[in-house]
């Protein structure tokens, strides 16, 4: 079964991990900026940073059959200090214009704090300016309801899209105001944290398959790259029609994203 | 949305298809909880009132409650409700998975 996985650190992951990927049938992943599990010291790494994202990985997809799509953005996890979060979103316009950016992410909130919510909403004010797409980073555990709802206050006062913008890491308890205000909705696979691929098929079941899709967000922690083949697998052992297993995986990914002229599926 | 009949049939597998393909991988699962609360009780030291500890109870009731949308409700009991925010992150730790019930929401 051919599949996208749409939110996914592949700087933290091996060579191996594109190999096993494709071999699973991914034809396309995106990888949006995060946090590379320690504070960066300058806007120069993250310069160094945007670099990879736009001029290395694509190449090291591609040995793979795999097509790269990036997201850029200061993460709310080192948006807390506003000063230091300026220098590094006054990068990010000259790198819009790289051939596989797909838009701005993922942004969000980490801890809930007034700090983060400036660099959030001059992050959402640099989308509008050069109408790009959103992918939005929501927190964890005890903190993802509070978050979900002061990022989705913050989104809605802007003029951008609900449309055009995809909120990341929903459960059980975040998925039905996301979908119900408009916004596109993104399941995270994880093993111990976020949704295991059991619960995105009950989500899917409960909540419908419109706008919403699933992704393995790995990266340096515990997670697995192939975590949506295993959903599909998960889907298919229910009895799923296939039409219903491509569009969440598949389909789904391919409308959202086509809305940036940059994601030409191959 | 909150009612059982929102969401009742909605999965394709029949009742007992569920119970025929879940039912072992969920038992490890109920053992796991239960050696898990066997273990803080044989841990060395006092009686803890930890927060995420009563959390986690609380949330066990919810399972046998009878009512439906428990993965929800239990997200919703571990959940921050407060609307206060911190000016900065600096000194916070990372997340805990869970709040005093004091700053949690109601199941």
């Amino acid at each position: 079964m051919s599949y996208i996985d749409p939110h996914i650190h592949m700087v933290s992951r091996t060579t191996d991990d594109y190999q096993r990927m494709a071999q699973a049938g991914c034809l396309a992943i995106t990888e949006p900026a995060f946090w590379a599990g320690f504070d960066r010291s300058s806007a120069q790494g993250f310069f160094d940073y945007f670099r990879q994202l736009t001029e290395y990985e694509p190449k090291r997809a591609a040995q793979f059959g795999i097509q790269h799509f990036t997201w850029l953005c200061i993460n709310p996890k080192e948006a807390d200090d506003p000063g230091f979060a300026r220098e590094v979103v006054s990068l990010i316009p000259d790198f819009l214009e790289c051939p596989n950016v797909l838009g701005i992410g993922e942004i969000g909130l980490n801890k809930n704090t007034k700090n983060e919510l400036i660099i959030l909403e001059e992050q959402i004010a640099l989308a509008e300016k050069y109408n790009q797409l959103v992918l939005v980073h929501t927190p964890h555990l005890e903190d993802k309801l509070k978050g979900t709802r002061l990022i989705m206050d913050a989104l809605s006062a802007s003029s951008l899209d609900p449309g055009r913008i995809l909120i990341d890491h929903v459960e059980e308890h975040t998925v039905t105001e996301v979908l119900d205000r408009g916004f596109w909705a993104g399941m995270t696979l994880y093993p111990d944290t976020k949704v295991t691929p059991q619960r995105a098929a009950d989500i899917i079941e409960m909540y419908g398959n419109e706008r919403i899709w699933m992704n393995s967000a790995g990266d340096w922690g515990c997670s697995d790259p192939l975590a949506v083949p295993k959903a599909q697998l998960e889907m298919r052992r229910r009895g799923h029609a296939q039409a219903s297993i491509d569009k969440v995986t598949l389909g789904n990914p391919k409308q959202f994203l086509s809305q940036s002229p940059n994601f030409k599926l191959k | 949305m909150s009612a059982l009949k929102d969401v009742i049939g909605t999965c394709p597998q029949t009742k007992q298809q569920v119970i025929d393909t879940y039912f072992m991988e969920h038992r490890a699962k109920l053992v796991d909880i239960a050696a898990y609360l066997d273990r803080v009780d044989r841990g060395q030291g006092d009686d803890q009132k930890d927060f995420r500890a009563t959390a986690f109870i609380r949330a066990i009731e919810i399972l046998t409650d009878g009512e439906t949308h428990r993965a929800r409700r239990i997200l919703n009991l571990l959940s921050d409700h407060t609307t206060t925010m911190a000016q900065s992150a600096e000194g916070m730790k990372g997340a805990s998975g869970a709040v005093p019930l004091t700053d949690g929401g109601v199941a």
